[in-house]
C-alpha cells in the first residue's frame, strides 16, 4: 500500500523503499478495476436500471479531473500544513527552465531549505544538474505522458526530505499544452517563454498563460541576434491575462534574477498571510 | 496527448460502470467539455475510438455538449454567461474573473 495516497502498490508495481526505475510505469487510471476513483469517493450513480439487457440510460455525472483535483486538493492541504511554499514551472521545452531553476538555488540554497522535482518523459539529465548544486531533487519519469499530475507529485514528496517552511520548485514536462490543465496543487504557477520562441505565444496558447501568475521572459541576452517585441509580448499576454505579472531574464548572464528572486519572497509571504492557501489555479 | 491520457480515465470509468451497472455494451457516451477545458474535440474523438477498441464502448458514439462559463467583471461588476474564451469586459475593457467551463464530464452513457 502506497503511503501517499493508499493506491495499491501491486498495482502499480514500484517499491517506494527502491530505485525509482517503476514511476515509469506509475499509474492509476487505466484498470477496471482501479481503486482510485472508488478510495477517492467519486462513487458512480445510476438512474433506475430495469432489464439488464435492455438499452437503457445511464446517468454517470463524474469529472475526468476528479481524480487529479482529489489529488491536487490533498498536496495543497498537506503544503499549507507544512508552510511548503510550492511553485510549478511550465514552458515549451527548451525555454530555460533548468538554467533558471540551477541560478535560483544557488541563489537561495544558503539562506532556506529548497527542494526540487524534475518532470521529464525520459532521463535523469536535468535532476543531475540540479543535484549538482546540492539541493535534493527527485526526477519524474512521464514515459509516454506529456504533463506532471498531481498523484505523481505526491509520490515524488515521499521521495524527498521535506523541511518545514521549505520552497518547492516543480519544473514540469517541456509544454505549453497540458500542463495547463492539471492542477498540481501548487501555490503559484510560472510560465517561462524564451525570446527565441516568438512574441505571439500567449495568443497561441492562452491556457497557458491564462493561469500562470507570472511570466519570465527569458534568454532576453539573445535580444540583439533575434526579430523579437518585447512590448507586443508583454500585451498579447495581458490580453489573455491582465493580472499576470512579467519580468525579462536571462538565466545565462543573471538579469532580472533579483527581480526574480524577490518575488519569490514577497509571493511567499503573501501566500502565508492568505493562510498558506492557494486557491485551485485552473477554477472550477 | 492530454486528450488521450483524458480518454483513458474516461475508459477507466466506463468500465467501473459496466462492472456495478451490469451492462455489456455502450451505444453512446455524452460528454461534456468546458470551453476553457483547453480540450480539441476532434482529438477527443480520435482518442475515444483508440481507447474503445476492443472493450464495451468499442464502436459506441461520443456526443460533445459544449459547456459554458460564467464571467464576472472585477471593475464594473458586469455578469455574463460566456461561450468563448475572453479576459476583458466587453464593456469596460476590465479584467474578467471566468469560472466553470473547466471541466469534462461524463453525463450519461447509452447501454445495453
Ligand atoms: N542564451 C541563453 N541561453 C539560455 C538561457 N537560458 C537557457 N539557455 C539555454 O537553452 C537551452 C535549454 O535550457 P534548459 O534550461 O535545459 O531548458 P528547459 O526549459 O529546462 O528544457 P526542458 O527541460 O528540456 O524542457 C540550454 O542550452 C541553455 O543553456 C538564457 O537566458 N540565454
Ligand atoms: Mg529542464
Ligand atoms: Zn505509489
Ligand atoms: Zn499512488
Ligand atoms: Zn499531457
Ligand atoms: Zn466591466
Amino acid at each position: 500500500m502506497c503511503g501517499v495516497c493508499g493506491c495499491g502498490d501491486t498495482k502499480h508495481g514500484h517499491d517506494h523503499g527502491h530505485g525509482h526505475e517503476g514511476e515509469v510505469g506509475h499509474r492509476h487510471d487505466g484498470g477496471a478495476s482501479g481503486g482510485g476513483l472508488r478510495e477517492h469517493g467519486h462513487l458512480p450513480r445510476f438512474a433506475h436500471a430495469p432489464g439488464l439487457s435492455a438499452r437503457r440510460i445511464v446517468q454517470v455525472e463524474q469529472d475526468l479531473f476528479a481524480q487529479n483535483q482529489a489529488y491536487a486538493d490533498g498536496n495543497r492541504r498537506a503544503f499549507g500544513e507544512r508552510r511548503v511554499f510550492s511553485v510549478n514551472l511550465m514552458s515549451s521545452p527548451g525555454s530555460g527552465k533548468t538554467t533558471l531553476l540551477v541560478r535560483t538555488l544557488k541563489a537561495m540554497h544558503d539562506a532556506c531549505p529548497v527542494i526540487v522535482i524534475e518532470g521529464d518523459q525520459q532521463t535523469d539529465r536535468d535532476a543531475r544538474r540540479i543535484a549538482a548544486t546540492g539541493v535534493p531533487v527527485h526526477q519524474v519519469n512521464t514515459g509516454r505522458g506529456c504533463h506532471l499530475d498531481a498523484h505523481r507529485v505526491a509520490h515524488a514528496c515521499d521521495h524527498l526530505p521535506i523541511a518545514d517552511g521549505a520552497t518547492l520548485f516543480i519544473e514540469n514536462v517541456g509544454n505549453l499544452v497540458c500542463p495547463a490543465g492539471f492542477d498540481l496543487g501548487e501555490a503559484r504557477r510560472v510560465v517561462v517563454l524564451s525570446v527565441t520562441e516568438g512574441e505571439d505565444k500567449p495568443l497561441k496558447y492562452p491556457d497557458m498563460f491564462r493561469a500562470a501568475d507570472m511570466l519570465i521572459l527569458n534568454k532576453v541576452d539573445l535580444l540583439p541576434y533575434v526579430d523579437f517585441d518585447i512590448e507586443a509580448c508583454y500585451a498579447h499576454a495581458r490580453e489573455v491575462n491582465p493580472l499576470v505579472t512579467m519580468i525579462a531574464v536571462s538565466a545565462t548572464r543573471g538579469d532580472g534574477m533579483a527581480q526574480w528572486l524577490a518575488w519569490i519572497g514577497s509571493e511567499r509571504a503573501r501566500w502565508m498571510r492568505d493562510g498558506a492557501r492557494a486557491t485551485n489555479p485552473i477554477g472550477g | 496527448m492530454h486528450e488521450m491520457a483524458l480518454c483513458e480515465s474516461l475508459m477507466a470509468i466506463i468500465e467501473q460502470e459496466a462492472t456495478m451497472g451490469r451492462f455489456h455494451q455502450v451505444h453512446s457516451v455524452s460528454l461534456e467539455v468546458g470551453l476553457l477545458a483547453g480540450v480539441e474535440p476532434e482529438a477527443l474523438q480520435f482518442g475515444f475510438q483508440a481507447v474503445t477498441h476492443g472493450t464495451v464502448a468499442e464502436g459506441a458514439e461520443l456526443r460533445i455538449l459544449p459547456a459554458t462559463a460564467q464571467a464576472l467583471c472585477v471593475l464594473c461588476g458586469l455578469e455574463e454567461t460566456i461561450s468563448r474564451p475572453m479576459s476583458l469586459c466587453p464593456a469596460c475593457h476590465g479584467p474578467l474573473h471566468v469560472s466553470g467551463g473547466r471541466g469534462l464530464r461524463i453525463k450519461e452513457m447509452e447501454v445495453e
